[in-house]
């Protein structure tokens, strides 16, 4: 269904666990940019987590609870949005694989999957938009996030957003692709091999230049703004949807008030 | 081979520490990665081949049986012998037995990552056979007396000071004013030494790409022509392969070499491209009087029909390990056994059990690099997942792993609760921020504080701000 045949898709913001803990101005900003695209939003309130902790542990069954209550959450919306590449991932791919056992629900999570899009590429492919209209002053550098990258394809669509906000300039790194050694709870499973990866990419993001660090993901956001924090560096680390929206009040990520 | 994959955290460790392996790991991105890029870039129909490749195999491991027959009759008709081994003691006596038959002393080896598996090495030795390896970085490490740490770049981890340390120690025949600077300089060394070893030899070992189920034929791949030299001149040669190198014609060889090289070290094709039709015929100049084909199963035939059974389209190309992050952070011996990277993290668990070699697919960010190269197109990660499935469901994950899944998932599937907990942790977690916006320890993580600061929230959540704003009273409340 692409945007002209309905005017006014009803979409569910899925807003994610990391989001709604630690940073819910990424979620305003999404619902903002969702509004201004022409969409009305609607935040189901049973929404918790989309499993992928307790699925990439290896626990299905945990994970085809927890999945099946976003399911039930999410029903009945024409597209379902989420400020993350690794959550939408996980609804689009991973969904339909946790219930190959069980037809009925089978259907329900690839009926779920088929409309559940990362946030800059529903904007874009599915939206249309082209500018978000907002402005911010600074050189920014994008960390590709894995899931959203090999996932969902997510490239040039937060790229081309950020081109058309007014004042932003885009240094690129040369490692944008390499994962940043989050990998959820590997980063606390294998610390050092965690710190060994962000380490490299926290020296490419500042050799960048750029004045802020940017990407789709908060979990990438957290691990890579904790680093560059811990070693004292300058960069602002902030969510895309945060620049996109120009909601950019609020302390960067890792930073305090001002 | 001995194995320490269960020490991988302490082993990991070691190698993040060792400066020289750490300097040796950094030209990965440049070499590898960057060759492999530029010749795909070169080649349209890569992605198509992809997926021939993989349709390949797939035909052949649902017909396994039939293939491996007919492969059998044709090196019959050939001349040769195929001889079918359920394990490595099967396939050390076999390989032993050959050697008796012609009274080796010494035999010379190609690459081969199945002989690493059989230990066959260790084997030979102690039944008073010499093995000599002839690939040059094969024949490095055995100088040093380590295992590969990569699959096609078995020294990946020595440098050239470390190289020439082992000639002089080894070569007790080397001059001490010979000079050994240049890179010309040591492999000069290394074919002086090799060249009277290749002719002495009684028995010649290769590896296997291929086994053409058509022809009858085996295939090997090299850069140096040592696998040449070494079957050829040789009283036998001896191919030692798992059974999954099975291909039905030369034409699927053909299509999956255009992959191979490609995916491995960014030629178009390898230098060497070797195929072996049994043993010396009456016309021919030269080659071998005996032709014999070691063919392993090892583990392999309990994968079929498994959610491991991809795995076994596997060629042995390395892209996997060259882009993944984690291999390049501490390196292939870290993975404790014969195969690193992240095809070593399926295949390891399922030749030697999870028990040994848990960590391995546990030690992955999922990040997905490598099945985007995988010229095969393996799921690696979901067979990992798989992996980390199976221990959970056999209560292998560790109780604190355990207790914190178990604690997570009462709380994300109770909506209610989990907002009024996730509130309180943004307030405790704001506060424990202060002004600084960030946590720089945290007793409960710290796996997370120990290496770098955790971002403190904003302290209020999403739902709770929503609801505050008066957005959430249009009754999308479920």
């Amino acid at each position: 269904m692409s945007a002209s045949e309905n005017a006014r898709p009803r979409v569910g913001l899925f807003v994610t666990c990391l989001v709604d803990l630690f940073r819910p101005s990424v979620g305003f900003a999404t619902l903002s940019l969702l509004e201004k695209a022409g969409c009305e939003v609607v935040v189901p309130e049973a929404q918790t987590c989309c499993g992928q902790p307790t699925f990439n542990s290896g626990d299905f069954k945990d994970s085809r609870d927890i999945a099946a209550n976003v399911i039930e959450a999410f029903e009945g919306f024409d597209y379902v949005v989420a400020p993350s590449g690794s959550c939408a991932g996980m609804i689009r791919e991973h969904y339909p694989e946790l219930f190959e056992d069980d037809p009925a629900m089978a259907m329900r999570a690839q009926h779920l999957a088929k409309r559940t899009y990362e946030l800059t590429s529903f904007l874009v492919d599915i939206m249309g938009v082209e500018s978000t209209g907002a402005a911010f002053d600074g050189t920014v550098t994008y960390h590709d996030s894995c899931s959203g990258l090999r996932e969902l394809e997510i490239k040039t669509q937060p790229r081309k957003l950020l081109a058309a906000v007014d004042g932003t300039s885009i240094k690129e790194m040369p490692g944008a692709e390499i994962c940043c050694g989050f990998g959820g709870t590997f980063c606390v499973k294998y610390p050092e091999i965690s710190d060994k990866m962000v380490t490299q990419k926290a020296a490419e993001i500042v050799e960048s230049g750029a004045d802020y660090l940017l990407a789709g993901d908060l979990g990438c956001l957290l691990n890579m703004g904790g680093k560059l924090k811990r070693l004292g560096a300058r960069t602002e680390i902030r969510h895309v949807a945060e620049v996109l929206a120009g909601m950019t009040d609020q302390p960067s990520i890792g930073e305090g008030e001002r | 081979m001995q194995t320490t994959s269960h020490n991988f955290k302490q082993n990991a460790r070691d190698a993040l520490t060792d400066v020289q392996l750490q300097k040796a790991l950094s030209k990965m991105r440049p070499g590898f990665q960057q060759k492999r890029a530029d010749a795909v870039a070169k080649l349209p129909e890569f992605e198509d081949l992809r997926d021939r490749g993989r349709d390949i195999k797939n035909h052949v491991l649902e017909n396994l049986d039939f293939y491996l027959e007919r492969f059998e009759s044709n090196v019959i008709a050939n001349g040769g012998q195929v001889h079918w081994c359920r394990n490595s003691e099967e396939a050390r006596q076999t390989i032993m037995e050959i050697c008796r038959s012609v009274d080796a002393k010494t035999v010379t080896k190609g690459k081969s990552m199945v002989a690493e598996e059989i230990g066959l090495n260790e084997y030979l030795e102690e039944h008073g056979v010499e093995p000599i390896e002839t690939d040059l970085g094969e024949y490095i490490i055995q100088l040093r007396d380590e295992p590969p740490s990569h699959i096609i770049a078995p020294a990946i981890h020595v440098n050239k000071e470390q190289v020439v340390e082992a000639f002089r120690k080894k070569h007790t025949d080397l001059p001490p004013d010979r000079p050994l600077e240049e890179v010309g300089d040591i492999t000069d060394e290394a074919r002086t030494q090799l060249r009277p070893k290749f002719f002495a030899a009684d028995v010649g070992i290769t590896g296997a790409n291929f086994l053409i189920a058509e022809t009858g034929q085996t295939v090997i791949v090299t850069n140096e022509g040592n696998g040449d030299l070494t079957q050829t001149l040789g009283k036998a040669h001896v191919v030692v392969a798992s059974l999954e190198k099975i291909v039905p014609t030369l034409e699927d060889a053909s299509c999956i070499l255009r992959l191979l090289a490609r995916s491995a070290t960014g030629q178009e094709f390898s230098v060497y491209t070797t195929f072996s039709s049994g043993p010396r015929r009456e016309t021919d100049l030269d080659g071998p009087a005996s032709f014999h084909v070691v063919l392993i199963d090892n583990g392999r035939s309990a994968m079929l029909g498994t959610e491991y059974q991809d795995m076994l389209r596997c060629i042995r190309c390395s892209a996997c390990m060259n882009h993944c992050p984690v291999y390049a952070a501490v390196g292939g011996h870290a993975y404790g056994w014969v195969y690193p990277g992240p095809m070593g993290a399926v295949l390891t668990p399922s030749l030697i059990g999870i028990d040994e070699a848990g960590h391995l697919p546990n030690a992955s960010t999922f990040c997905g690099r490598c099945e985007q190269v995988c010229p095969m197109r393996i799921p690696l990660p979901k067979m990992m997942r798989h992996y980390r499935a199976k221990e959970f469901t056999e209560n292998k994950t560790t109780s604190q792993v355990r207790a914190g899944l178990g604690l997570w998932s009462y709380f994300a599937k109770r909506p209610w609760l989990y907002r009024q907990s996730t509130k309180l942790g943004a307030v405790l977690l704001h506060a424990l921020g202060g002004k600084r916006g960030r946590i720089a320890k945290l007793p409960l993580a710290s796996g997370w504080t120990s290496v770098r600061d955790m971002p403190a929230p904003e302290g209020r959540t999403f739902q709770q701000l929503y609801k505050m704003s008066g957005h959430g009273k249009k009754g999308d409340a479920r």
